[in-house]
């Protein structure tokens, strides 16, 4: 009582101080502190990602003197690499011109290592930004002295603080390795190249967190800005220049790190960076905390039938995801059916690469090619696969679990519900991406049957799909703090049943993945073995994990 | 009269952290429980066990007669529940989680469905990430009432709901008791608790440490008299169970055991009464009884000092009202 009828003359003394004079305050006001919180919340995160960024790339680099070390090796893996297919999954065909290790590195790794910066820039903007709002954080924060734009520029210079780190740590960790060929100009080239594909999506990432009011809506659309720029260079890789202009990935390969290094093509970058982060401000600026740019819609006063069941209420919760990647998964199959006639052609131009073929007992370039293209659809499939079956530890700890497992659903359907909805989403969207592949493959090399074979060939590795699931589900039922890992299932199928061929890894380290043991359908014939003996692994995996999740204390923190 | 729920020696931990701590507790059939207790006390944790949600690590709980964590999706047919901290769907509309939260209970009166959004002033249109706090638990409240269950687990259920509502939450309570249906109900608003249930346990560090109704209670603890007499009282010093004596211009002020009331009462009349004000602890002032000793264990013999403590008590009851 007292207190509130006093008259606030002190602070007002106070006020007057002018490095904390209220009129001076602007609408960045607190972004400092803000800042140091950010980076204080990802003391973990951002080093993790930057590490392993570094540290992948400079053991990709330290590997080729030993794996091309004649010039003989180093020419094999220029023609390995010239296909238009190859071209499509690793960069622009100048590179070739010198391959030196220097041209290889930032040949088959700038386009993957620059798509994950993105990713992680993306995934730091929504982090400190929309999904602060979502959850009502944003809204204690900005009640004190904080600006409008405080929350945006921290979360953005965090962004660019990271990826500068990560620029500085590419360029030492490469310059200082001492490969031939990898000097230091050009490797702090190689790092700010990464850090302008970073800063282009942190921006991107800044723009689409104004427009809808969740987090994950926010991170899926900067995600397909971020898709269609890849495709947009693979397409321009093989084919029309002009289309990789259109792309930052392409601006970043454009600066033909360690063959010209041009920095020029940066400044591509920095432009729309910086018109992304204008239009992001202006955007924020026209819309209310919390709000997206379109005010809130009502909705249906009632549930459908539909929704009241298990499965189809899990149905609700997932398809925004699904759908999303259904899409991407079939535009990248297109994409890559696209340049599948391209690679029939080169059989002919490349004596090199018949005895690669040899050694793949027959099996055409288009097929080979087509084998590997599934990997890379796989894998992203597998990506799926794991947010899917990782929705019910979101779900419990978000609290939204505990009403309905104190209604008559038991716990084994509600879980089942949701494992249901990732396996066949999961084969759904694989399918998918081979029916794509195979319908623009067949436009393009004029053979219908491969419509048909390829959507086969997709869903052969459905049973490692399903494994992926079921590993999630075991982690969940037994471990739910440890669900996380199984991202090791996607990242390890990327890196030894992908990466593995070009970094020469051992044969047997594919064993150590589910995706390893899939035939490689259409360069190989269909082996049903492992096809079962992976959808067995996958059911006991689902029972097992069933089974933990009906034996634990539910988690509400 | 039998048990809707039957509670002994429950025992469960989270790491080093002993949330419960030999809890018992009885409710009977037809009867509203108030299940009091400071935040942390192991409130919330008991209803999640008593919901299969969690595991007991010792211990039995019988629910409705059986057992909460093997026969969980039986009992929860029979059974609603509100939690204390409800999340809704983002995507989805207050309306369509009313609906989905019931019908998988097990059916929904449609009429008694509109009826309660009806008198909670509800809008069912609205998505859930636009719902205030107080909107969403009424969704769950919503969804807990419209459905026929013999039992109801409330945990905290009217946290962030204005006093309007509060008031429509104690009619419908009202008539879920008139028409026998069990409810527990756990709260920290002492005026909801003396004005809904039939018998109160205190919960405490994961046990509960009273037990009764609250009669029961307010005999246990100790009744303030104030009186004006004619001659100084003699002897009042002198017996057991009267503390906090205090005598100025002839008032006559202090705290007297429950059992020792009949002798004060006596040697005052003795003293010619002019006037008598006598009030019985209120909720507030056995809840301090139990809680008000950050210092001392809570049978400590000054104890007396915090149930006299009437300025801190009346202004509690004052917060919460």
């Amino acid at each position: 009582m007292n207190a509130a009828t006093t008259p606030p003359a002190p602070a007002r003394a106070s006020d007057r101080d002018p490095g904390r004079d209220p009129d001076r305050a602007g609408p960045l006001t607190g972004t400092g502190t803000l800042l140091r919180f950010a980076l204080r919340r990802d003391r973990v995160r951002l080093p993790v990602w930057i590490v392993a960024l570094v540290l992948g790339t400079s053991t990709t680099a330290g590997s080729f003197p030993d794996l091309y070390a004649t010039a003989e090796a180093r020419q094999s893996a220029r023609q390995a690499n010239s296909s238009p297919a190859a071209l499509a999954m690793s960069g622009p065909e100048h590179f070739l011109s010198d391959y030196t290790y220097g041209a290889m590195l930032a040949h088959q790794m700038l386009g993957f290592t620059g798509v994950l910066v993105a990713l992680f820039s993306i995934l730091t903007v929504t982090r400190h930004t929309r999904a602060e709002e979502e959850t009502g954080r944003a809204e204690l924060v900005r009640s004190a002295v904080v600006g409008r734009y405080a929350p945006l520029a921290a979360a953005l210079s965090t962004a660019v603080l990271a990826n500068v780190v990560l620029a500085l740590g590419l360029a030492v960790a490469l310059g200082g390795a001492g490969i031939p060929d990898i000097g230091w100009g050009g490797s702090l080239l190689y790092g700010s190249a990464h850090a302008a594909v970073g800063l282009v999506f942190a921006a991107v990432a800044a723009v689409t967190a104004q427009i809808t009011p969740h987090a994950r809506g926010a991170s899926g659309m900067a995600f397909a800005v971020l898709g269609l720029a890849y495709i947009l260079r693979a397409a321009g890789d093989v084919g029309t220049d002009a289309l990789s202009w259109l792309s930052p990935i392409g601006w970043a390969q454009r600066t033909y790190v360690y063959v010209d290094d041009r920095w020029w093509p940066l400044l591509l970058c920095l432009a729309a960076a910086v018109a992304a982060t204008v239009l992001a401000v202006r955007l924020a600026a026209r819309r209310d905390l919390g709000a997206g740019l379109r005010p809130a819609r009502g909705g249906p006063a009632r549930a459908g039938g539909a929704l009241t069941h298990p499965v189809g209420f899990a149905w609700r919760l997932h398809r925004g995801l699904l759908f999303g990647f259904a899409v991407a998964l079939f535009v990248l199959g297109v994409a890559y059916g696209s340049v599948l006639g391209d690679a029939e052609e080169m059989v002919g131009d490349v004596a090199a690469l018949e005895d690669a073929l040899a050694a793949l007992g027959g099996a055409s370039v288009a097929e080979s090619f087509a084998a590997m293209v599934m990997i890379v659809l796989a894998v992203v499939a597998a990506v799926y696969a794991v947010l899917a079956a990782a929705r019910p530890r979101a779900e419990e700890t978000g609290r939204r679990a505990e009403p309905l497992l104190a209604t008559a659903l038991s716990r084994r359907r509600w879980m089942g519900s949701h494992l249901a909805v990732a396996l066949l989403g999961s084969t759904a969207v694989m399918a998918l991406s081979g029916l794509g592949f195979g319908a623009l493959g067949a436009a393009t090399t004029g053979d219908a049957a491969l419509v048909p074979e390829l959507t086969a060939a997709a869903l052969a590795y459905a049973p490692a799909l399903w494994v992926t699931v079921g590993v999630a589900a075991v982690l969940y039922g037994w471990l739910p703090r440890a669900t996380a890992l199984a991202w090791a299932l996607p990242l390890g199928a990327f890196v030894v049943d992908y990466l593995g061929p070009i970094l020469r890894l051992p044969e047997w380290t594919t064993r150590l993945s589910p995706f390893g043991h899939v035939p490689r359908l259409p360069a190989e014939s269909v082996a049903w073995t492992p096809l079962l003996v992976l959808t067995l692994v996958a059911a006991a995996l689902l029972a097992v994990g069933l089974a933990g999740f009906r034996r634990r204390d539910l988690e509400m923190t | 009269m039998t048990n809707a729920i039957s509670v002994s020696g429950l025992v469960k931990s989270f790491g080093r952290t002993r949330a419960l701590d030999g809890l018992d507790l009885t409710v009977a059939d037809g009867e509203v429980h108030g299940f009091l207790g400071p935040n942390g006390a192991g409130k919330s944790t008991t209803l999640r066990v008593l919901l299969g949600l969690l595991r007991a690590d010792s211990g039995t709980a019988r629910l409705l007669g059986r057992d909460p964590w093997r026969d969980a999706v039986a009992l929860h047919r029979r059974l609603a529940y509100v939690p204390g901290d409800v999340e809704l769907w983002p995507n989805l509309t207050g309306g369509e989680a009313v609906d989905l939260l019931a019908r998988l209970r097990g059916g929904l009166d449609r009429r008694r469905r509109d009826a309660l959004i009806e008198r909670f002033d509800l809008d069912p249109t609205k998505k859930g990430r636009s719902y205030s706090k107080g909107n969403r638990q009424k969704v769950a409240i919503v969804a807990a009432l419209a459905s026929d269950a013999e039992l109801l687990l409330l945990d905290e259920p009217t946290a962030g709901l204005d006093p309007l509502m509060e008031v429509v939450f104690q009619d419908v309570i009202g008539e879920a008791k008139a028409a026998g249906r069990t409810v527990l109900l756990s709260s920290h608003i002492l005026a909801q608790v003396e004005k809904l249930c039939d018998r109160v346990s205190i919960v405490r560090l994961g046990r509960v440490v009273q037990s009764g109704s609250l009669t029961e209670l307010r005999h246990l603890t100790r009744t303030t008299v104030e009186a004006e007499t004619e001659r100084p009282v003699a002897g009042l010093d002198a017996l057991d169970g009267v503390h906090d004596l205090r005598t100025e211009n002839g008032r006559v002020h202090c705290a007297v055991d429950g059992a020792r009331l009949d002798d004060v009462v006596r040697l005052l009349a003795g003293a010619g009464v002019r006037s008598l004000v006598s009030h019985p602890p209120t909720l507030e002032e056995l809840m301090l009884r139990h809680y008000g000793d950050a210092t001392g264990g809570p049978d400590a013999p000054d104890a007396t000092g915090r149930t006299d403590g009437g300025d801190g008590g009346d202004g509690a009851a004052e917060a919460a009202r």
